[in-house]
């Protein structure tokens, strides 16, 4: 095994890699994935060809589309003769609602009548479907195309079936909730009549169909409801933890507290001894931490078995390549740091020294926030079977598409023999774009001779994640005479994994980069060496970054004498070439900034007299592709107690295609923020991550939520992006403004708690 | 082997007495809706009812469970107050990843069991043991309102 620098500096490329790809949003005129390409081909090729878009082991699903009862149009849509659609979803349904508004976008080019759509979940095979992920908030902008061509290419086969059986101009035919008609002849037929015909029709040139234009939506932009909760008020089966197999036994997995331990030996006889237990062995891994950490298997009977014999496991760790980092330390060292800038600044715009020596007013501030946790309520778990040289999987996970890979090469199988069942998610937030707990299940169901469920404790959870990294930002800004922004200084302390760049999620974010527009600016960072893999945390980077960068603009905004929002409205119009994104897929738009702004401080009454006590505070953040501005009224008491009133959220991410699930979203993310800038905080010692369970990692309950969420839209005219994301970032920045504005007391380190803040009920 | 009363059937099992409920329905009940979250009573997703009350199956050793009546996720529908708290969840569209949610609908119908027209604060009391790492709790709220409305 090589030694654990160049472990986490594997792991981090491959994070970086992938986060990377989640990042990158097509622009408008998205060109076509193999993966497209593929579907309508094998389109065309008859029902025995179309079953090859799907996995290897759905039986019933090929028997069905040869036997023709019901008749697949392409890789996402199938018709049944009783004109029930089945529209599968591609990407994983991790809380977004993905599987919800996959369905809608689909159904609404197909002009399909939405009460009679069955939604399921497509298994990963990325050469049919392309991009599998969900992260980054790009399911939604990556998928538009492709999904709205497939819905208007199963319709332009439809309509040229019922024309070739009618003998009309297929111009002539109208399509509404799944029937066509042509009203010349006064005949119509159902969609399920007409789909075995539909499917021997040419495959239509993509470039030939035309999209709807959004005046033409008939169910884009509704309320829907989530498509599988039926099943999830029910309790049904649906997530990784839920899968049951005949014969099926269960696995727990031991791994060294402080990342990097390796296994010297373990108390085999004795576990294996253990009720319920069957076997127990260790195994090396790949010592890549998003792959396999060696460890100790633990096979038995049940759940319960293997997590008994678990706390009686007794590991000798061989220590030597072990981490041996301390999150207090990091701390104390940065803010001796802070105020010696480097000398090589990453980012040199201006003159940022004649702009501190002209300067009207000039503003000092250290930030610092903690490392966090992901914690999502279902634990790690994969069920993994090996049998006939297959690595068959049922996964909850984010990134199946780039679990494939990494499961072969665990596996040492080629990726053809890997056969992937997504199933829904218990909660993502970032920490299931890492393929771990998959890779380790695969290892150990080749050691063992029937389905195995590896199943993670809380504690396996809370120990062995990839964390949002802590980061410090030491700010130095101007003001002109004429109260505007004039310079921007920050040193950014974060960390690094191989020594060259920063950590996973530990950058400075490019969307701060656009967004902080003083004309003289200065950027550089120092970075300690860190061994704990870190990795993206809901709205990576901007999570914890904006809540420093739009604090600090509330200081300098004090400074200026002006008021906040013209301020902000201001600072962000300002003509800086050299702050402009060079990207030119990237979407930043000051306007749609300055209109969020504007519509927030509108929606939140900014300007209103508030009692004694009480105060508003507003932040702004471009994040995800995604324009928004936050609002939070509260009112502080003597013992620190923050009762929070009101939080307005106000988005441009384009047109709505959900509005209960974007609201939910929006609804969501501010309440983690909030949740997450109170009291979310992981210690580190020697190591050993100190918080073990939720009893140590407080996160907002039901009595503290905010009774009200406003959510606004601008449905600006751009593509659609994602929502799951968007709304966190400025939410901590607008409470600690919020809590300045009530308290006088600047909120400059996270999480509040630690300040002896609370939320009062 | 232990006789157990879980929805309303009578159910044999041959596990240890100190395993605890959640994992005999789990793996050996098949009855995988109520979760597995925290293992130490700090989460909530693992709630069932006991006797009419709502516990935190993680912490209760089977053995414990005596002729107590056991309900879970799949058996609440059949209890009017349980199918209104599911209804209302579908109506305000509560869920979002929805792990939690079967805990929070067991503890919502407990509620309404005991409470028939809940307050903010009754509904505080009855629901603080439930997280929700997705923050659907503005819904939860409501959706506990509007099932209450709708009891007879």
């Amino acid at each position: 095994m090589a030694d654990i620098q160049s472990n986490s500096a594997r792991s981090d490329a491959y994070l970086s890699a992938l986060m990377r790809e989640v990042r990158s949003i097509p622009a408008a005129e998205a060109s076509l994935t193999v993966g497209r390409r593929a579907f309508f081909k094998l389109a065309g090729a008859g029902a025995a060809g179309l079953v090859l878009g799907f996995h290897l082991g759905d039986t019933a699903f090929a028997a069905e589309a040869v036997g023709g009862k019901d008749q697949p149009m392409n890789a996402f849509i199938r018709i049944a003769p009783d004109n029930t659609i089945t529209i599968y979803s591609k990407c994983p349904e991790i809380g977004q609602g993905i599987k919800t508004s996959f369905g809608v976008i689909i159904a609404e080019e197909l002009d399909a009548d939405w009460n009679h759509v069955v939604m399921e979940q497509a298994d990963i095979n990325p050469k049919v479907y392309g991009s599998q992920g969900a992260g980054g908030s790009t399911s939604i902008p990556r998928a538009w195309d492709q999904l709205r061509q497939a819905g208007a290419g199963a319709k332009a086969m439809l309509i040229a079936a019922a024309a070739y059986q009618w003998k009309v101009d297929p111009s002539q035919i109208t399509a509404k909730d799944s029937v066509l008609t042509h009203a010349a002849s006064n005949r119509s037929a159902t969609y399920g009549s007409l789909a075995v015909a539909a499917a021997k029709m040419p495959v239509p040139d993509l470039k030939s169909l035309k999209l709807k234009t959004r005046a033409e939506y008939r169910l884009i932009g509704k309320r829907y409801h989530g498509v599988d909760d039926p099943k999830v008020v029910r309790g049904q089966p649906l997530f990784g933890i839920d899968v049951q197999l005949p014969g099926m036994v269960y696995a727990s997995y031991t791994k060294c507290p402080a990342a990097g331990g390796k296994v010297r030996s373990f108390n085999v006889d004795e576990i294996k001894a253990q009720r319920g237990v069957l076997d127990a062995f260790a195994l090396d891994g790949t010592g890549v931490l998003a792959e396999v950490m060696p460890g100790v298997a633990i096979i038995a009977k049940d759940t319960w078995s293997a997590f008994q014999a678990k706390d009686k496991l007794k590991v000798d760790w061989d220590l030597s390549q072990a981490s041996k980092d301390s999150t207090s330390q990091f701390s104390a060292e940065a803010k001796n740091l802070a105020a010696n800038f480097p000398a090589k600044p990453d980012m040199n715009v201006g003159d940022v020294d004649k702009s501190f020596a002209d300067a009207a007013k000039t503003v000092d501030a250290y930030y610092e926030y903690p490392f966090a946790a992901h914690a999502p309520l279902e634990p790690m778990n994969t069920t993994a079977h090996w049998h006939d040289g297959v690595m068959e999987l049922w996964v909850p996970t984010q990134q199946p598409d780039r679990g494939l890979p990494l499961v072969a090469k665990v596996a040492g199988v080629p990726q053809s023999k890997i056969v992937m069942h997504q199933t829904r998610v218990g909660g993502g937030f970032g920490r299931r774009l890492v393929n771990d707990y998959t890779c380790e299940a695969t290892a150990i169901a080749q050691k063992v001779n029937a389905p195995v469920k590896l199943q993670w404790t809380r504690e396996d959870d809370f120990g062995h994640d990839f964390y949002r990294p802590a980061g410090y930002h030491q700010f130095k800004g101007a003001i002109d005479k004429d109260g505007r922004l004039d310079a921007w200084q920050e040193h950014f302390i974060t960390f690094t994994a191989d020594g060259k760049k920063e950590a996973t999620g530990a950058n400075l974010t490019d969307n701060l980069k656009y967004s902080i527009k003083a004309p003289n600016l200065r950027r550089a960072k120092t970075m300690f060496p860190l061994r704990i893999p870190t990795g993206a945390w809901r709205a990576p980077g901007d999570n914890a970054q904006v809540f420093a960068a739009q604090s600090f603009m509330h200081e300098l905004s004090l400074a200026s004498g002006r008021d906040h929002v013209e301020f902000l409205i201001d600072a962000v119009n300002r003509d800086v070439p050299a702050l402009a994104p060079k990207d030119r897929s990237v979407n930043f738009s000051p306007k749609r900034v300055t209109d969020v702004i504007k519509m927030c401080a509108e929606k939140a009454g900014w300007g209103r007299k508030l009692s004694n006590g009480s105060g508003l505070g507003l932040a702004w953040c471009y994040s995800h592709a995604g324009h928004v501005a936050q609002a939070v009224e509260l009112s502080v008491d003597a013992d620190k107690r923050i009762k929070v009133e009101r939080i307005v959220v106000v988005l441009d991410v384009g047109p709505i295609i959900d509005m209960a699930g974007s609201e939910a979203q929006a609804q969501g993310a501010s309440t983690d923020a909030l949740s997450t800038a109170m009291g979310l905080k992981v210690n580190i010692e020697n190591g050993r991550i100190q918080e073990q369970n939720y009893n140590a990692y407080p996160i907002l309950r039901l009595p503290f939520a905010p009774m009200t969420i406003d959510a606004y839209f601008i449905q600006s005219e751009n593509p659609p992006t994602g929502m799951g994301e968007p709304a966190f970032p400025a939410l901590a920045a607008a409470l600690g403004n919020a809590i300045f504005a009530a308290t006088g007391e600047r909120v400059r380190r996270l999480p509040l708690r630690d300040l002896g803040y609370s939320l009062a009920v | 082997m232990l006789t157990l009363t879980i929805n309303g059937q009578s159910r044999d099992v041959d596990v240890p007495e100190d395993m605890p409920l959640l994992w005999v329905l789990r793996d050996h009940l098949n009855l995988v809706g109520t979760k597995y979250g925290c293992g130490i009573a700090q989460c909530g997703v693992c709630t069932v009812h006991v006797g009419g009350k709502p516990v935190r199956s993680c912490q209760l050793a089977v053995g414990d469970v005596g002729t107590r009546a056991v309900v879970t996720i799949e058996g609440v529908g059949d209890t009017p107050n349980g199918a209104r708290v599911q209804q209302a969840w579908m109506e305000g569209s509560v869920p979002q990843c929805g792990y939690c949610q079967a805990g929070q609908i067991m503890s919502a119908t407990a509620l309404l069991d005991s409470t028939p027209y809940p307050d903010d604060s009754d509904i505080d009391a009855a629901m603080a043991g439930n997280l929700c790492r997705c923050g659907t709790y503005i819904r939860i709220r409501r959706a506990i309102k509007n099932a209450a409305t709708k009891s007879v």
